[in-house]
């Protein structure tokens, strides 16, 4: 059994062996693996800055995360399975996180507490402030406020536990960390003479010869902003996601990892729209329901692997 | 005697130890069922453990209780319902310390001419700090700050910057968030309604009805009740999936199973059309 | 001493001034600009003037010394510096100017030790090098950095334009991220100079560079001596017991420290440049984000200097005597806040795992109740405004539910207070008194740990408790009161061991001597019941009268100064053109390294708790 592939197992044509027909379904196995997992999310203990002590708060006798079986604040990475980025990321400090986050053993997930780690906050602008971890490391949900209140941080922390109880053991998307090899890791940044992502190598080998060539560098031609045909109804988010996709651009991995995202979410939007159809009453769906259909979804997903593959 | 100090230290923490089940004996095993108890619980008296079961119980927030801010919108007077409290003065924008308010004056099509009307609205809530000065500073009372902290995303690019439809709430919301304040507000205003309007009734002639507790609404006037995806947030499937049972949609809801999770919010899109179909009839 | 000296030592600033123009007539001349104080010395006679301020005037207490550039007004930059006696009474200004492109100035860390850090941010922020300075390393960005970012001509990745508010962001305010303006889609910007092949981290090297790291053996003495390695420990920036994001390289013989040198600038998030291009009243909110444990007294002293430039001007009113109430009120609220924390914390690093934090922390929460409901925000209070409040307090301490949910609470205020101040906080003082104060294992951990002598303690600039637990009986409160300390009724806590032990007692006074103070202002609430906060109109973006200032309070964690200057526009600008912020934390630790020194390593965290440190403050 140590061989089975478990993206096998959920193959309605997979021969169960007799010994565990009717016993094993990957739903339920995926159930429990979530509901371990979730149940004893221990976070690192690192602080950065004011979010910290809303963090510290949330973990004391007032809101008690040990409800949560988060209490297990573990001062090693090794130890941990969460990060709560809790402040502003410096430049100076980021450099330490990437590695944190790099040693801590996976399935591991980071959570952005605050304006500062999950965009910049209010320091943004300045010059040692990294504008949001996640141009650094992944991250899983980002939680708003300045500082987010101790029942702010708290929603974050179920919300990420929602997001382990939608992943599937089936999906390979959602535990990357059974698949073939160790992960790669993320890489350190380096202090030069401003902070170096080692992925942006190129690009800045690229603005370095513009300038010893003396021609204009480190500027991006923007096209100008026009306003919407309906303005008073405009939602001008086109704008908004623009920086996101300039970033990924630069990034092949990361503009890989967007596009599976992009199409994980396409197919469980058609999912629930199916879903929608399906049902006449105007309640949310149950979560059985939904589960229905994330299944139907990735035994399509297998197939189509199996199709590509073969 | 050595070690007496480690004993009464020892004291200390076996007091608070019991004065916890002292306090549930207190309560008669009520310390979690009662609304009033919880006050009791959360005050000063409190003795032994006082946890905030969140989710199953909030603290509510206090009414001057500051997250991001939302703008106000008319939902009482009917012939300018939807319509934005704000007349793009930008004085928001200006007295903003990390500058994350962007305001796209209004103006008119035909004339050129700026109408006190945002075209468009938003705020950086990855930047904002929740300091409340564009709500303090506001001249028309027509930025406010919201008490809904419940707002962790999984994806920020597409949800952390708020634009004018995620923005608008209407006024009676406010109203139901901070009564106090509000009333304060109007009673400074002279009248429940705009500034503008009060203004506009006095050169008219007319005096606005002075504000008092009484004839305080809540409920928005006339409204359909339509739950909709406000915002791309609802759409979007993990954010929809939230995890503390909310108020339940209104019965009339035939599809969007999503917005189920969202707050009462009156269909702004409709209203606007609306007013729109007004004009283009005008 | 001669008594010509303690004659000296009792003139007032004004006689100072002139003593010092009468004995250095060449090198002293007073600071004849609008608004502005003090003497400019002569930079090459600066550390020999100081020398006789401190010794013949008395003048023994450095406070603050920090550089300003006037590029675009003067050519040149400037240290400035604010001596104080220990005895109490107001500052001598002094100044030394230097060219921008040469800019150098002697360095005072012989007169005053408490200039070492500084002077060393001076050199990193902008570019000033100090002559004589023993250490002077970058210390608040990385070796290898490029440039110094507080020269006015330095514009950071996400520049946009010199002063708030910006322009783009109204009328014509389509929504445009920073990252999309960057052709690297983050925040940096690399000079044009780039060398490729030398892009590896020198920042690293250059902390462990003279610190001897792999060297053999040290002590091979007789067979009764314990044969030690000399060893260099690295300790955070993350790390458990530094309180944030510090760290410490500790040179270890044994387990004996030899010698210890702090690190920070991992939370340096740049308050000063973003403070100078902000508005004055934008400052507000990002003060809270200094010392984040104790808002309200960063709002207070920040209120108090700009205060101070604005009475120069003709339409200011001070604030009325309720707002002055009300201010005291949540300061010294937040002084117990920030104690209970301190406390929580200190037993945490001596080992006693978060018992003794959480029972601090929920008593601190009974007051954040409070200012929530008061301010809006538990932490970021933002509720000193310029001549006021931002509003008196609440009828009631009241929540309306709007969640699913949601439970309500409702108490008056005045009653709430009443009894948070009459009942609950003297008890939960006196509860970690009899918790802590007699155990035996928190004594032997902290008694005679950590001592520095009142001497030490002054030269090093140390403030607040640190300062007073050495036995130096130096509040601002008292020495130059502010507000209404004047007619209220307090002791200053002192203690004269100046170990750890005291440092945590002194807290307890402290805590005390608050809640004496918050008694007493119980009835003055009563009394101004209803009476305005604003005397004057509340304005947003007010024009400051050109000048510099300095207004500094008694934070919980020591004095906290903030120098600001108002210049560049005759009619009186809306954005500071320096505003600083001397802060305690940042001061205090200039005295870890000489008190860490032949102490184990286990007692650095003890020590370093005892400082009561917050790194919001010490990197800014
Ligand atoms: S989000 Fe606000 S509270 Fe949190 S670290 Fe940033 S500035 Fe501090
Ligand atoms: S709360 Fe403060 S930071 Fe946020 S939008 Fe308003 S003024 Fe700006």
């Amino acid at each position: 059994m140590a061989q089975l592939d478990l993206r096998e197992l959920n193959n309605t044509e997979f021969p169960i062996p007799d010994e565990m027909q009717g016993n094993v379904a990957i739903t339920s196995l995926s159930k429990l693996y979530n509901w371990t997992r979730r149940s004893s999310m221990w976070p690192l203990l690192f602080g950065l800055a004011c979010c910290a002590i809303e963090m510290i708060a949330t973990a004391a006798s007032r809101y008690d995360l040990s409800r949560f079986g988060m209490e297990v604040m573990r001062a090693s990475p090794r130890q941990s399975d969460l990060m709560i980025v809790s402040g502003t990321v410096t430049k100076k400090m980021v450099v330490p996180i990437v590695r944190l986050y790099n040693q801590m053993p996976e399935p591991k997930y980071v959570l952005a507490m605050g304006a500062c780690a999950s965009g910049g906050g209010p320091f943004k602008e300045g010059y040692n402030v990294v504008s949001g971890i996640d141009m650094y490391v992944p991250v899983d949900v980002y939680v708003p406020g300045c500082p987010p209140t101790p029942q702010a941080l708290l929603y974050g922390l179920i919300a990420l536990q929602k997001k382990i109880d939608g992943q599937s053991l089936a999906n390979m998307d959602d535990v990357p960390w059974y698949g073939v090899g160790p992960s790669e890791p993320t890489p350190v940044p380096i202090l030069g003479p401003d902070i170096i992502d080692p992925r942006q190598m190129d690009l800045i080998r690229r603005q370095a010869e513009l300038a010893a060539k003396g021609l204009p560098y480190g500027v991006r031609e923007l096209p100008p902003l026009k306003p919407v045909s309906t303005p008073v109804l405009s939602k001008v988010t086109p704008k908004a996601a623009a920086p996101a996709a300039a970033a990924e651009a630069d990034d092949p991995a990361k503009a890989e990892r967007q596009r599976k995202r992009d199409e994980a979410l396409a197919r469980k939007r058609a999912g629930e729209g199916a879903a929608a159809v399906a049902e006449a009453a105007p309640a949310a769906p149950a979560s059985g329901e939904k589960k229905k259909f994330d299944k139907a979804a990735m035994l399509e997903q297998i197939r189509q692997r199996k199709a590509s593959k073969g | 005697m050595y070690g007496k100090g480690i004993a009464k230290g020892l004291w200390v923490t076996f007091k608070h130890f019991f004065a916890t089940y002292v306090d549930d004996v207190r309560y008669a095993g009520r310390k979690y069922m009662r609304q009033e108890n919880f006050g009791v619980r959360q005050g000063l008296n409190t003795q032994g453990a006082f946890t905030v079961q969140y989710p199953d119980e909030k603290i509510a927030v206090p009414e001057r209780f500051r997250f991001v801010p939302f703008l106000v919108t008319e939902d009482q007077d009917a012939s300018r319902m939807g319509e934005d409290w704000c007349t793009s003065c930008g004085i928001c924008a200006k007295v903003c310390p990390p500058q994350c308010i962007w305001i796209v004056r209004g103006t008119n099509p035909e004339t050129g001419r700026p109408v006190p009307q945002p075209e468009a609205f938003f705020i950086d809530i990855d930047i904002c700090m929740n300091c409340g000065f564009c709500a303090e500073f506001c001249p028309f009372d027509a930025i406010k700050m919201d008490h809904d902290y419940e707002m962790a995303s999984y994806d920020r690019t597409r949800h952390h910057i708020h634009d004018k439809q995620k923005l608008s709430k209407p006024s009676s919301y406010w109203k139901s968030i901070a009564p106090t304040t509000a009333l304060e507000e109007a009673a400074a205003r002279g009248g429940w309604e705009h500034s503008d309007i009060i203004k506009s009734m006095k050169k008219a002639g007319q005096t606005p009805v002075p504000p008092t507790k009484e004839n305080m609404t809540f409920e928005p006037a006339k409204l359909v009740e339509v739950a909709q995806p406000v915002a791309v947030a609802a759409v979007e499937a993990p954010a929809a999936e939230a995890p503390a049972p909310k108020r339940a949609a209104a019965p009339a809801a035939p599809a969007a199973p999503a917005a189920a999770g969202e707050k009462k919010k009156f269909d702004k899109a409709a209203m606007l059309e609306k007013i729109r179909q007004r004009k283009s009839e005008k | 001493m001669t008594d010509k000296a303690t004659m000296l030592e009792q003139v007032d600033v004004q006689g100072a001034v002139a003593l010092l123009k009468q004995q250095f007539p060449d090198a002293v001349k007073d600071d004849s600009r609008q608004g502005y104080s003090g003497v400019i010395v002569n930079k090459d006679s600066l550390v020999e003037v100081a020398t006789y301020m401190r010794d013949q005037l008395g003048f023994d207490y450095l406070s603050s010394a920090t550089p300003v550039d006037y590029h675009g007004i003067e050519d040149s930059m400037e240290m400035v510096y604010h001596a104080y006696r220990t005895t109490g009474g107001s500052a001598l200004v002094f100044k030394a100017q230097t060219d921008r492109n040469a800019a150098e100035i002697p360095s005072l860390v012989e007169v005053w030790p408490g200039a070492d850090f500084q002077e060393r941010e001076a050199w990193d922020l902008y570019g000033i090098k100090f002559p004589g300075h023993p250490n002077l390393k970058r210390i608040l960005l990385w070796e290898g950095f490029h440039g110094h970012p507080m020269r006015k001509d330095w514009h950071e990745a996400y520049y946009e334009e010199d002063h708030k508010p910006f322009e783009s962001r109204w009328p014509e305010g389509w929504v445009r991220r920073a990252e999309e303006m960057n052709v690297y889609g983050k925040n940096v910007n690399y000079p044009a100079d780039l060398d490729l092949s030398k892009l590896s981290d020198v920042s690293e090297e250059t902390l462990y560079n003279d610190l001897g790291l792999g060297t053999s053996v040290q002590h091979l003495g007789s067979d009764d001596q314990l044969k030690t390695d000399r060893l260099v420990v690295n300790m955070g920036p993350h790390h458990p017991s530094t309180h944030g994001v510090f760290r410490m390289i500790v040179t270890l013989d044994g387990e004996t420290i030899e010698s210890l040198e702090p690190v920070m600038g991992y939370l340096h998030r740049n308050h000063e440049k973003i403070g100078e291009r902000n508005t004055f009243l934008h400052n507000m909110p990002f003060t809270d984000r200094l010392d984040y444990i104790s808002s309200m007294s960063n709002n207070l002293g920040y209120a108090l200097a700009v205060e101070q430039l604005l009475a120069k001007g003709a339409r200011y009113s001070p604030p009325t005597y309720r707002a002055e109430v009300i201010r005291v009120l949540m300061v010294e609220l937040t002084r117990i806040v920030n104690h209970y924390w301190a406390i929580g914390f200190l037993l945490n690093d001596l080992g006693a795992f978060f018992t003794p934090a959480l029972y601090a922390i929920a008593e601190r929460e009974k007051i954040l109740d409070f200012f929530e409901a008061t301010a809006g925000s538990r932490m970021m209070c933002n509720y000193m405004r310029f001549g006021g409040v931002f509003k008196d307090l609440p009828e009631r301490i009241r929540s309306v539910a709007v969640k699913v949910n949601d439970m309500v609470r409702d108490y008056n205020t005045m009653d709430y207070l009443t009894e948070l101040i009459n009942e609950r906080i003297p008890r939960s003082i006196d509860e970690l008194d009899t918790f802590l104060t007699d155990s035996e294992i928190i004594k032997s951990r902290t008694i005679g740990v950590g001592y520095l002598p009142p001497d030490m303690a002054i030269a090093y600039s140390a403030a607040g408790p640190l300062l007073r637990a050495s036995g130096v009986p130096y509040d601002v409160r008292r020495a130059e009161p502010y507000s209404i300390y004047p007619e209220l009724d307090f002791d200053v806590a002192v203690r004269y061991n100046g170990d750890i032990y005291d440092r945590y007692i002194i807290r307890l006074d402290e805590m005390r001597e608050s809640v004496r103070i918050l008694k007493q202002l119980l009835p003055r609430l009563e009394k101004t019941h209803g009476q305005e906060i604003f005397a004057g109109n509340k304005q947003h973006t007010p024009r400051v009268p050109v000048g510099e200032s300095y207004g500094r309070v008694e934070n919980p964690k020591g004095e906290l100064g903030y120098y600001v200057v108002s210049a560049g526009d005759e009619k009186g600008p809306q954005n500071p053109w320096r505003y600083h912020v001397r802060a305690p934390s940042y001061i205090n630790l200039t005295a870890l390294g000489p008190m860490c020194v032949g102490h184990k390593v286990a007692d650095v965290v003890a020590i370093l708790g005892s400082i009561d440190i917050v790194l919001g403050e010490t990197d800014r």
